[in-house]
């Protein structure tokens, strides 16, 4: 190996990112009112897993291919890595920890156990999440419906067949239930 | 009576922490004072590297600075040889292959700190092609770029020629494939001389990641731990490379002395981990009038990329399966893994059967038109049945009737009937239809004496409260480990699934069940936790403690009776080979697998002949995998595994720059979405296997198998063109129409 110089302690160093620059921003997440305080261009994803812990939120490409970091801004799906914060004042969130009530699961969240619709459960939150919101807006989605809604939701494991059919299980219920 | 356990889809042991977000993967754990790692990377392909340059902006006295001079042990990934450095010291071997390892507590310092980093290398001649590297054009791996060569010899070929009636040649290549679990690798790791080494992560084999850890570090056994977290997706993927990340986080801890997590983003996940092995078949093919198949003659040869690291075994099991399962009296394959400059290949999801089965598929579709009849027909009269010979000398033992899979799955793919419409139908129309299938079989466990090498151990507990615990290495990545280990020692035990609590591989409380590969998982240590579940009962009524015909109660009773009058109960069962089960691995000859999976997928396709675009419309999946466990877990993994095999046919593309690759995005390396897939019909024959845990056999793997070649066959019968490489994008389609077009006009 030849040999580094070793990183020179005394040189000129460049500062780190200063802790002034951050902003305040006000915000519902899961019903609760929050205030996050972070860099504008912070990631939503990065923020609410790391100031809020709300680590069921996943990043899996960071360039809003996957869908795995899901998460509802005022009812609209989004990928949370391309959503930096400064664009959140105001808004209300939902994550996948806001989609079980009361410790009561979501009829989707039930189907998912029970028709294999999770397997590494890497990309389930954001999944769970897509349908939920799916079925928030159209109850009884037709199996073209439900794929075009989990589009941008990618998942390797199951070939998406459990996860549609979790999903008009789902329905099926909601329809007993309501 | 009891509610049968075996053959219940009950639901996943982890679903409900999965579907609620609790579920705990790796980048979601921090440690107090934790800190960030990264990676710097050769640029280049081939060189020696003449200095390192830290750019003077940088705060360097914040940060750990980690070189190949910091390795207290052995500066080797240890796995099969110790070719494969940890941190390249003098020479770089592939782009992106490690140099210098940083860490720092903010995490985006550690990003900016990872580009104010200049490898200088001075660049040497490198190989990117198998042909140049087989050629030897530059010899950049010991003596002849060759990590593996097999020769396969039954019956004898040569002599076959002369009585052959047709003789059909054929190449096919398969490209690159990347795993794309949607989790990307991590691992944590803390370290101290006292203590020794820990790391969590992201990974499917604790103990390779112990031994390579052990020896990098020169620590002893004991002082190192290995635990796996929540695993988001492997396929192969994470069984050998997340050993290379477990060592950077270690070295980075043990230099720092605290925390210290990498966690790679997608990019860097892409460009630097291992892929499937490119491949290129040349099968020569003869068979009498009546198309029977007289002689084999197969040539293999994958990439291996710049290090030897899995690649003698995926070429072994690419080798085994290059003849499928047909009776062929003579076969040859010779097959070789060729070093590149490229990052070193490795095992996805089929571990080389995937590309040496697409070839041989295509090659029967071709030699069935040659002698005039259909691909079924042709099958027909050359499946393998019991009692037959395989390639490698493995006598048939298993009741298989392929022909009965292959009419069962022409029937619920409404083949015959398609095929005679679209051939009516498609001349005049731009989108033509096209109905292809293929027959394939895949060994479950480690090839050959593996298994005996290996000696897996799993453990049974049973707590004086009557709970039932299994201890086994064996990673829950997705596929259901826990559920069916929970199923299987259920069943064991007489007991209910929700009394079974398999715990978490941590190599400090898990014996050492072998690696989370090769469809082993259920057949091999699904059987060791089977017979220990069944020395727990055995020593409850060895001591009079449970008498046959017992309820829960009296097992709860019966387990602290022992806990309180003998001691603790466990009991541990090791792997111990079938009877008459031999393989000679010098003649490479004999047994190569206890059992196979026997299976014929159908794929339907439609191309549009204006857009190029292909469409699987609908695919039937029929298989034997011996006793199905749990339904919904099996059909989720063959509808997985066909949905990775679309994309390894029609959209996995990895495009090759001098060795690196170049589209690492998920916007670029284009893999299925929900818009993209048939309906994928799956159906099993199940004909239990007496040494699998209930009669189980593997069945992860498989479904890579005969995914492509079913694809690309139904392509020929849409379109009449015969595609030969794969992936086939609609721009490869463009060009093969195109050059039928104006050979046509010519």
């Amino acid at each position: 190996m030849p040999d580094a110089p070793l990183p020179d302690a005394k040189s000129p160093a460049a500062k780190s990112p200063a802790a002034s620059g951050k902003i305040s921003i006000h915000c519902r997440v899961n019903g609760r009112d929050e205030t996050l305080c972070d860099y504008p261009m912070a990631r939503l994803l990065d923020t609410l897993r790391e100031k809020l812990r709300l680590t069921g939120i996943k990043e899996g490409c960071g360039e809003g291919e996957c869908g795995a970091c899901s998460v509802e801004l005022n009812g609209k799906l989004v990928n949370s890595c391309l959503i930096p914060i400064a664009q959140v004042e105001g808004a209300e969130i939902r994550t996948i920890e806001g989609v079980a009530t009361q410790g009561q699961l979501n009829a989707v969240q039930q189907a998912f156990i029970s028709y294999g619709g999770a397997q590494c459960g890497i990309c389930t939150p954001g999944m769970v999440l897509a349908a939920v919101n799916l079925l928030e807006q159209n109850n009884h989605p037709t199996e073209t419906e439900i794929r075009a809604a989990l589009a941008g939701n990618l998942c390797r494991c199951t070939g998406y067949m459990k996860i549609f059919e979790a999903i008009l299980r789902a329905c099926d219920r909601t329809e007993v239930h309501s | 009576m009891r509610h049968p356990i075996i053959g219940e889809s009950v639901p996943r042991k982890e679903g409900l922490a999965k579907v609620t977000g609790k579920a705990i993967y790796t980048d979601d754990v921090t440690f107090p004072d934790m800190l960030y790692g990264a990676t710097v990377r050769s640029q280049i392909a081939r060189g020696k590297i003449r200095a390192i340059h830290f750019d003077p902006a940088m705060p360097w006295d914040e940060f750990v600075v980690v070189t190949a001079k910091d390795i207290p042990g052995k500066n080797c990934i240890t796995l099969l040889e110790d070719d494969q450095p940890c941190l390249a010291a003098d020479i770089v071997n592939h782009p992106e292959e490690p140099i210098v390892l940083l860490a720092h507590k903010d995490k985006y310092l550690v990003e900016e700190a990872r580009r104010s980093v200049r490898i200088e290398i001075d660049p040497l001649p490198a190989i990117f092609t198998m042909e140049d590297s087989l050629a030897s054009k530059e010899v950049i791996w010991r003596t002849n770029n060759i990590f593996k060569s097999l020769s396969v010899d039954k019956g004898d070929v040569d002599a076959a020629w002369a009585t052959a009636d047709k003789i059909i040649e054929g190449e096919y290549e398969t490209g690159a494939q990347e795993q794309l679990y949607i989790e990307p690798q991590g691992m944590i790791a803390t370290a101290n001389p006292n203590d020794g080494v820990t790391v969590w992560g992201s990974l499917q084999c604790p103990y390779y990641i112990h031994k390579a850890l052990s020896a990098l570090l020169g620590l002893p056994a004991d002082k190192i731990r290995v635990v796996q977290l929540e695993t988001g997706g492997g396929f192969g993927g994470k069984e050998e490379y997340p050993s290379m990340i477990a060592a950077h986080a270690s070295l980075l801890a043990w230099k720092s002395g605290k925390p210290v997590k990498i966690v790679y983003d997608r990019a860097e996940d892409m460009a630097a981990t291992t892929k499937r092995h490119p491949s290129r078949t040349r099968h020569r093919t003869a068979v009498t009038r009546d198309g029977k198949l007289l002689a084999m003659d197969i040539d293999f040869t994958l990439d291996g990329g710049a290090y030897l690291t899995l690649s003698p075994v995926v070429l072994s099991r690419g080798t085994i399966h290059a003849a499928g399962p047909y009776n062929c009296p003579n076969v040859r394959i010779r097959s070789r893994v060729a070093a590149t400059n490229a990052p070193p290949h490795g095992a996805f999801r089929g571990f080389g059967a995937p590309q040496s089965v697409f070839a041989l598929e295509r090659q029967l579709d071709q030699v069935a038109k040659a002698v005039g009849l259909t691909p079924d027909e042709f099958r027909r009269r050359n499946f393998i049945r019991k009692g037959q010979t395989l390639a490698v000398g493995q006598i048939v033992h298993e009741e298989i009737d392929m022909s009965e899979l292959l009419e069962r799955a022409l029937k619920l793919s409404d083949y015959n009937a398609k095929r005679e419409r679209f051939a009516r139908e498609n001349p005049g129309r731009s989108v033509k239809r096209g109905i292809g299938f293929a027959s394939f079989l895949h060994g479950a466990g480690f090839t050959g004496s593996g298994e005996e090498y290996l000696a897996s151990i799993a453990d049974v507990e049973a707590t004086p409260e009557g709970r039932v615990r299994v201890y086994a290495a064996s990673t829950e990545m997705g596929q259901g480990t826990n559920t069916i280990f929970s199923q299987i020692a259920a069943d064991a035990l007489g007991l209910d699934y929700a009394d079974i609590e398999v715990m978490q591989p941590d190599t400090a409380q898990v014996p050492n069940s072998g690696p989370t590969v090769a469809s082993r998982t259920c057949m091999i240590v699904g059987k060791l936790v089977e017979t220990a579940a069944i020395g727990i009962k055995q020593s409850l009524q060895q001591h009079k403690f449970l008498q046959e015909g017992y309820d829960r109660q009296a097992f709860v009773a019966a387990c602290r009776r022992y806990h309180d009058e003998v001691g603790p109960l466990r009991a541990t069962s090791r792997y111990s080979p079938p009877p008459n089960i031999h393989w000679d691995e010098h003649l490479y000859r004999g047994d190569a697998y206890g059992a196979y999976g026997w299976a014929v997928y159908v794929a339907e396709v439609s191309v549009d002949t204006a857009t190029y675009e292909t469409r699987v419309e609908d695919f039937v999946a029929v298989q034997e995998v011996g006793r199905v466990i749990n339904p919904v877990l099996a059909a989720g993994q063959v509808e997985g595994g066909v949905a990775q095999g679309i994309g390894f046919a029609l959209y996995e593309k990895v495009v090759w720059q001098e060795g690196r690759m170049i589209n690492n995005q998920m916007t670029n390396y284009i893999m299925p979405t929900s818009m993209d897939l048939p309906p994928i019909r799956v159906y099993f024959e199940e004909l239990p296997y007496a040494r699998g845990p209930a009669g189980a056999k593997g069945i992860g793997e498989l479904p890579l198998d005969g995914t492509a070649p079913a694809i690309i066959n139904a392509i020929e019968n849409a379109t009449g063109i015969c595609i030969r490489r794969i992936p086939m994008t609609p721009e490869d389609l463009m060009a093969a129409l195109e050059a039928t077009r104006e050979k046509a006009i010519a």
